[in-house]
């Protein structure tokens, strides 16, 4: 029997997280441009939303539809704080808003979940679609507090300014939203590692199992649950510093299938996935969308694609391809993957000018003219649209082929790893 | 009195026309265990299908033309996409049709852009049925209740009277048995994946002309018919049949009312102060309401009784 050894920090994390924190610390030198900012900010919000998401999908089992409620409610009462120093009725430091957010979140939480965490499975993930379905219709029937159709404004720039900081620079609001996601993700690390998150591990993988061995599993359900929300009520409380505004949309069921989204693209299992689905999907949303207006259709697909091919999500190609180079087998894979890649960028480029040339057509008025990626093409002529289908296909085939070279060496790279890893427990 | 009349009679065709959705996606859900979030789309794939070939050719014959075509793509979508992730699980299933929304609705947009399109009845069905106390009550809603009575009649023979319908019947308790006596049980799967596919473009073809046909109304119906689902019990078709006119009626009757709290209370002598939130929660009419009520049904049903009116299996 082997021993269970208890290594609570070891110095590959330390170094793991100090960098994380490095990054966000010197990321505005690098990208000075405002819009990056701007990006980057989003990002942040979006990490803590995503990761709190995950502490339900990823750590407990939980599928929510509903999950925007929280960052939602959050939001408004965060921002209804910000109008209450505003008018001097609140005496809280404008940087501990996410707080408030996250405290009044957690309490939904625990009201709501009381509720619907009793039932895993599909009875919770279609209670939560109705709960949310619910509390978006509730926001444009309650303006007193939701602020109707417009939503509620306010001005971060009030209450006392230590150091000079008064969150009006774009800057000052992106390290507070640094500071906190560094804070939060963090706290919501040290959870998963919990007697509390392991736990959680065991209600989701066999519940049954977890309450013969005597925890009730609906008591875990719920602290998770309540967890989750006060979380993201926090990143409700950052987006409320940040736009200054909040409305009826932050709750709708559009920010609860984003959410979802962002976290499974970057894969539910393991930590650090989510972070990596709220960096592309913020990419996706808020820089790619200024391209062209099919961003969705991409993001869609691409998700089809993580579910069909890779249920791991970016973060478990992530790690299979690092198990690899940890057994210094990566290089013989660099070939395959390349002639892959090639065939597959031009598939790509086929499928990307056939997808915005139809968007150009079908719009009505649409001018004679447009650029593919700097090259002038005429849509309404046959050219370019048999150039693309050609890409297409021909890349798609192309992928085809090496697609199968891939899976061989790959096959015989992990048996390779099989056999080395199966001679260490031998000896 | 004429009140109650016309809405009993819009509430039931609406009714009629969610069971049209709900039939579908209950079978699917009962046979493959899979709550299909793309369901709602082919609705709205019907009706654009509905309206495109009403264009080009008729109104009567896209109302065969759209159902068969969302069918097939219907069957292709099971063969190709979720008999792919099945090994991956349930999870994977449902969010596999999650995706499916996003893309259908993302097509939709790209091909007939953001805005509602002209989606009329013919002339034969345009004008009133008949007319009681005054008020009038349209063929078309005639003609949709007739569609869906017809459609609710064929499913029921088709599932206890022929062949298919058997096979069908015994794939959803027993299918390793359906198996091993020779039929080809995932074949059924596509064919009534197709099938539910089908029923709901008919709806959407019916119901297009009816209400709007735009990229919204998927994102519009979708829990409605979830809210039905589950109202009636997963996998029971005649729990689905009476959930959806009870929610068909709720809807339509609960928007034409301005009952409220604070209106009730007034005869009391209670009245809240103005501008505060007691004041516009008592003030709340049941019209206003109305969009909460299905959701507020559905948790309540979850919450109380978790198999739903008629289901036979706790979710």
């Amino acid at each position: 029997m082997s021993t269970l050894r208890f290594k609570p920090v070891t110095a590959g994390r330390w170094f793991v997280w100090g960098t994380f924190a490095f990054v966000l610390l010197v990321l505005p030198l690098v990208f000075r441009q405002g819009f990056a900012l701007t990006l980057m900010s989003q990002m942040g919000i979006m990490i803590i939303f995503a990761l709190s998401y995950n502490l339900l999908l990823g750590h407990t089992g939980l599928l929510s539809f509903g999950h925007a409620v929280y960052m939602g409610l959050g939001a408004y009462f965060a921002i209804h704080a910000l109008n209450l120093i505003g008018q001097g009725r609140l005496g809280i430091p404008v940087a501990l808003l996410p707080l408030v957010g996250g405290l009044f979140a957690a309490l939904f939480g625990a009201l709501i979940g009381w509720v619907t965490t009793r039932k895993a499975g599909v009875a919770f993930a279609m209670i939560s679609l109705g709960i949310g379905e619910m509390v978006h219709a509730m926001s444009l029937m309650f303006p007193a507090f939701f602020g109707g159709e417009g939503g509620v404004t306010s001005n971060r720039m009030v209450g006392p300014a230590p150091l000079g900081i008064t969150y009006g620079p774009a800057i000052q609001v992106y390290y507070l939203i640094a500071l906190w996601t560094l804070l939060s993700m963090a706290a919501m690390f040290a959870l998963t590692r919990t007697p509390l998150g392991r736990i959680a591990n065991a209600v989701r993988d066999n519940e049954e199992r977890a309450a013969f061995v005597g925890y009730s599993t609906e008591r875990v359900r719920l602290l998770m649950f309540v967890l989750s929300a006060f979380f993201a009520g926090i990143a409700g409380g950052l987006a409320a510093i940040n736009y200054e505004i909040v409305t009826a949309e932050t709750v709708s069921t559009l920010r609860s299938g984003a959410v979802l989204l962002a976290a499974y693209i970057g894969g539910v299992g393991f930590f650090f996935g989510p972070v990596i689905g709220a960096v592309v999907f913020t990419f996706f949303q808020t820089a790619l969308s200024g391209f062209t207006k099919a961003w969705l259709l991409y993001l869609g697909l691409l998700f089809i694609a993580i579910v069909m091919f890779a249920p791991g999500g970016f973060a478990m190609i992530l790690m299979q391809n690092l198990r690899v180079w940890k057994f210094g087998l990566l290089g013989r894979l660099i070939r395959p993957y390349g002639w892959a890649l090639a065939p597959g960028l031009l598939a790509l480029a086929g499928f990307v000018g056939i997808v915005e040339m139809t968007y150009h057509v079908s719009a009505t008025g649409a001018p004679r003219e447009m650029t593919l990626g700097g090259i002038p093409v005429a849509p309404f002529s046959a050219t370019p649209w048999l150039v693309c289908g050609v890409l297409l296909i021909a890349g798609a085939a192309l992928v085809a082929v090496a697609w199968r070279r891939v899976r061989a060496e790959w096959d015989e790279v992990q048996r390779e790893i099989e056999a080395k890893t199966s001679m260490l427990a031998g000896a | 009195m004429e009140f109650l009349v016309i809405q009993t009679l819009n509430g039931l065709s609406y009714g009629l026309l969610l069971f049209l959705l709900s039939a579908g996606l209950t079978l699917i859900f009962s046979m493959m265990g899979v709550l299909n979030f793309a369901h709602a789309s082919f609705y709205m794939v019907g009706a654009y299908f509905g309206y495109q070939i009403t264009r080009w050719i008729g109104f009567w014959p896209a109302l065969i033309a759209a159902p068969l075509l969302v069918g097939a793509i219907g069957m292709l979508v099971e063969r190709y996409g979720l008999r792919r992730v099945h090994k991956h699980g349930h999870v994977a299933e449902l969010l596999f049709t999650f995706g499916l929304a996003y893309i259908i609705e993302e097509a939709i947009h790209l091909v007939w852009g953001r805005a509602a399109v002209e989606f009329n009845p013919p002339p034969v069905l345009d004008g009133p049925l008949f007319t009681v106390f005054g008020s009038s009550f349209p063929i078309y809603r005639g003609f949709m209740a007739a569609v869906a009575i017809a459609m609710l009649v064929a499913i029921y023979l088709g599932l206890t009277r022929t062949r298919v319908g058997l096979v069908i019947q015994a794939a959803l308790t027993h299918p390793q048995t359906v198996e091993a006596l020779g039929h080809n049980v995932p074949r059924v799967f596509m064919l009534t994946f197709g099938g539910g596919s089908a029923l709901a473009a008919l709806a959407g073809a019916v119901g297009g002309p009816a209400f709007v046909t735009d990229p919204g109304m998927a994102a519009a119906i979708g829990p409605i018919v979830f809210v039905v689902v589950v109202v009636g019990g997963m996998g029971s078709l005649a729990g689905a049949f009476l959930a959806s006119l009870l929610i068909g009626l709720l809807q339509t009757f609960s928007v034409s009312l301005n009952w409220s709290l604070g209106g009730l209370l007034k005869p009391l002598g209670v009245a809240p102060v103005d501008g505060t939130f007691l004041a516009e929660m008592l003030n709340l009419t049941l019209a206003q309401a109305a969009p909460m009520l299905p959701y507020l049904i559905m948790v309540l049903m979850l919450v109380v009784r978790p198999r739903g009116l008629m289901g036979t299996r706790e979710t």
